[in-house]
């Protein structure tokens, strides 16, 4: 059995039997309280100057962003740089409440369908969980209402987000989703998969130059709703 | 993979020799050390974040039992599979058996190095099953049946023209008269081509970056997305990963990934950094309906509790590598087996034996410049050391590097022997050089003087000097 070989081996290495009672203890009171190190100061800032900080580093990572006052303006937000881009009006829609209260019918000439990304699909609008300032980077976990393959095969992907849900540091957001998961089963809180997406997709491996569009999408823009004010 | 790592000294001499690669490394030297220093200088606390990262690791190995079982058995609650593999052979029998269950044909593949160790791609292929390596450096290399020369960057020894010259080879169904005016040409013919071997893969294999006790997932990090592509489209995920990549919680791995891409190619964060949870849950439009990982030792456990064990706290940035005076000259295929550079220096001899690899930790001048840019702190240089005594035990030296070594310890240990002999040395050699100031040959060291001149020794030696400074002459 490879598994008892392994545990064997290491433990012989480690000079002891399975570790006592006490020590154990010791670590699954460590898992629980799941300490955070030093986290870095950079997004270490008031929420606005997050936010501004979100927004450089999007850009910075090659992203680009619309910021808008409400949802009343997501659809021609995402209307207007559509046709920036020469991109059709077809576009595969992640099927999430937020996105569906948005008023989309002001926009008729946009085509919207709901569920997973097809490999026809060419533009995709995502829901986005969490933006994370420290690096400009989008925190989209997989659930029925935020699929995975909308960040993964459509050339475009447009990630519609609250300013709210701008967070200074990754802490911030494992925070996040450990308490709007909690009560999920333990060790299960985590969803199938939790994707954290910086930029378009990219690589250097011909002669060591960055080159946008490997195999994901090419263009990544973040429509950013401004709910962070009052009224 | 056949391993060439016992004859180091001849890939190197021949990758001295080859032009084309030569004017490869010239170009991109220099490149990955001025990223990293950027990233770096970007982030005030990276060298706190670097002791904290040597410290989890060393916690986690420590515990490296409970955190094992504790991983394993989140996985299992997320509805995933655990295969645990004591060696090369029964992971690959452990990979090959999930696809004859599910009837695979084809099998998509992200970049793994662990993959490339336990030659996954040959053993399939054996068994009528087609892998296909989706990240555009080990695509190429797969084209051209070349190993890597480098563990985040596999094709970085090959130009544009090499690029398209594969290409127009293999890809036979495009026109041949197609033009690549830039680099992005050959990335999209690729990314086409690509595509559909994405959808039509019926097993999809990646490796992991780390593995998290607390919630039992695998972490894969890229730039291109082949790996989400890679686990998300088949029916099918596997992961294959070794032992020393489990980290306690989200927290922990948090800091790791801080430091990976810095240290790596300079970016604050690569692209695409997801976290895997067992396969696709109810209600799920996407993902995988089955999820195994296959948990890999092949020599590590004995590691542990040995003086290598700081190795295994390595997170495959490639630091080492990337800042490397030999590596950035003989490049990564001359060592011959999957991981090149320092680090590989250290592993190699652990997994194919000190007898095939002896020659790698001899191939360093000792500089520490890796150990200085190393995100986990590896004492590189002292475990190449340690391999070097071992190989001495062992009598695995050539009988003149021996007898040469018994000779200076002999000489070494007779102190007025010593200052007498490099005495006569040092004038000897300030008398044959006193019109230049140098040698252009010595004897016994032609080879040393063949790439440099040697600078003659001004007047006393060391011990003189030392003596002299002791007494408060100097």
């Amino acid at each position: 059995m490879s598994r008892d070989a392994i545990f064997g081996a290491i433990q012989r290495g480690l000079r002891r039997g399975p570790l006592p009672a006490d020590q154990t203890l010791g670590l699954y009171a460590r898992l629980n309280a799941h300490p955070r190190h030093l986290v870095p100061q950079r997004s270490n800032l008031p929420h606005p100057q997050q936010i501004e900080l979100f927004l450089r580093n999007l850009e910075k990572e090659f992203a680009t962003f619309t910021s808008v006052a409400s949802n009343d303006d997501v659809p021609c937000a995402v209307a207007d740089y559509i046709a920036s881009q020469n991109l059709p009006a077809d576009i595969i829609i992640a099927p999430h409440p937020e996105l569906r209260a948005i008023p989309w019918f002001n926009r008729p000439l946009l085509q919207l369908r709901e569920g997973r990304a097809e490999a026809s699909d060419l533009v995709s609008v995502q829901h986005g969980y969490v933006g994370i300032a420290e690096t400009g980077t989008l925190m989209l976990p997989a659930a029925p209402h935020r699929p995975t393959t909308l960040n993964l095969l459509c050339d475009t992907e447009i990630v519609v987000l609250r300013a709210s849900r701008v967070v200074g540091p990754f802490e911030d957001a494992w925070d996040i989703l450990r308490r709007e998961r909690e009560g999920m089963v333990y060790g299960n809180f985590l969803p199938r998969n939790v994707m954290f997406v910086t930029g378009p997709s990219r690589s250097a491996d011909i002669e060591s130059t960055l080159e946008l569009g490997a195999h994901g999408p090419r263009r990544l823009h973040v429509v950013l709703i401004d709910d962070t004010t009052a009224g | 993979m056949l391993a060439t790592s016992s004859d180091f000294k001849g890939n190197a001499k021949r990758a001295l020799k080859n032009a084309p690669l030569q004017d490869s490394m010239r170009g991109t030297r220099a490149l990955f050390p001025a990223k990293r220093a950027a990233a770096v200088a970007g982030l005030p606390e990276f060298e706190q974040l670097r002791d904290i990262g040597r410290d989890i690791k060393n916690h986690t190995l420590a515990n490296l039992d409970f955190y094992l079982e504790t991983w394993e058995r989140n996985v299992l609650n997320a509805g995933g599979h655990v295969h645990w593999a004591s060696t090369a052979e029964d992971a690959r029998k452990a990979v090959l058996d999930i696809c004859k269950r599910v009837g695979a044909r084809t099998v998509t593949k992200g970049k793994s190095m662990i993959s490339e160790e336990l030659a996954i791609n040959d053993h399939l292929e054996a068994h009528g099953i087609t892998p296909v390596e989706t990240d555009l450096g080990e695509y190429i290399l797969q084209i051209r049946n070349e190993p890597p020369s480098h563990i985040i960057a596999p094709a970085t020894h090959l130009s544009r023209a090499d690029w398209e010259e594969s290409f127009r080879k293999i890809h036979t169904d495009l026109p041949a008269d197609r033009v690549f005016a830039e680099r992005k040409d050959i990335m999209t013919e690729a990314r086409t081509l690509l595509r559909e071997k994405f959808l039509a893969a019926d097993v999809g294999i990646t490796g992991a970056n780390f593995l998290i006790a607390e919630t039992g997932s695998s972490v894969i990090v890229t730039n291109e997305g082949n790996g989400d592509l890679t686990q998300t489209l088949p029916r099918v995920h596997i992961v294959l990963a070794s032992i020393e990549k489990v980290v306690p919680t989200l927290e922990d791995a948090t800091n790791m990934l801080r430091l990976l891409a810095r240290s790596a190619t300079g970016q604050d964060m690569s692209v695409y950094t997801t976290f895997s949870t067992g396969a696709r849950r109810p209600g799920d439009l996407d993902g995988p309906e089955e999820y195994h990982v296959v948990v890999v030792d092949n020599g590590r456990s004995a590691m542990i509790g040995s003086e290598f064990q700081d190795m295994l706290r390595c997170i495959r940035c490639a630091a080492c590598m990337n800042h490397c005076p030999v590596y950035q000259i003989v490049g990564g295929q001359s060592y011959g087996w999957v991981y090149p550079g320092p680090m590989g220096s250290v592993l190699t001899p652990m997994l194919i034996g000190v007898d095939q690899a002896g020659q790698l930790p001899n191939a360093s001048t000792f500089c520490g410049k890796c150990e200085s840019v190393c995100p986990v702190k590896i004492p590189l240089p002292k475990l190449m050391r340690h391999w070097r005594e071992r190989e001495f035990e062992r009598h695995l030296q050539p009988i003149a590097a021996r007898t040469n070594l018994a000779v200076w310890a002999w000489v070494a240990q007779r102190p007025s022997l010593y200052r007498f002999a490099t005495r006569a040395a040092a004038k000897a050699l300030a008398l044959l050089g006193r019109s230049k100031g140098s040698l252009s040959y010595v004897p016994l060291a032609g080879g040393w003087t063949a790439g440099r001149d040697l600078p003659v020794p001004e007047g006393d030696t060391f011990f003189a000097r030392y003596a002299k400074q002791q007494r408060g002459e100097a």
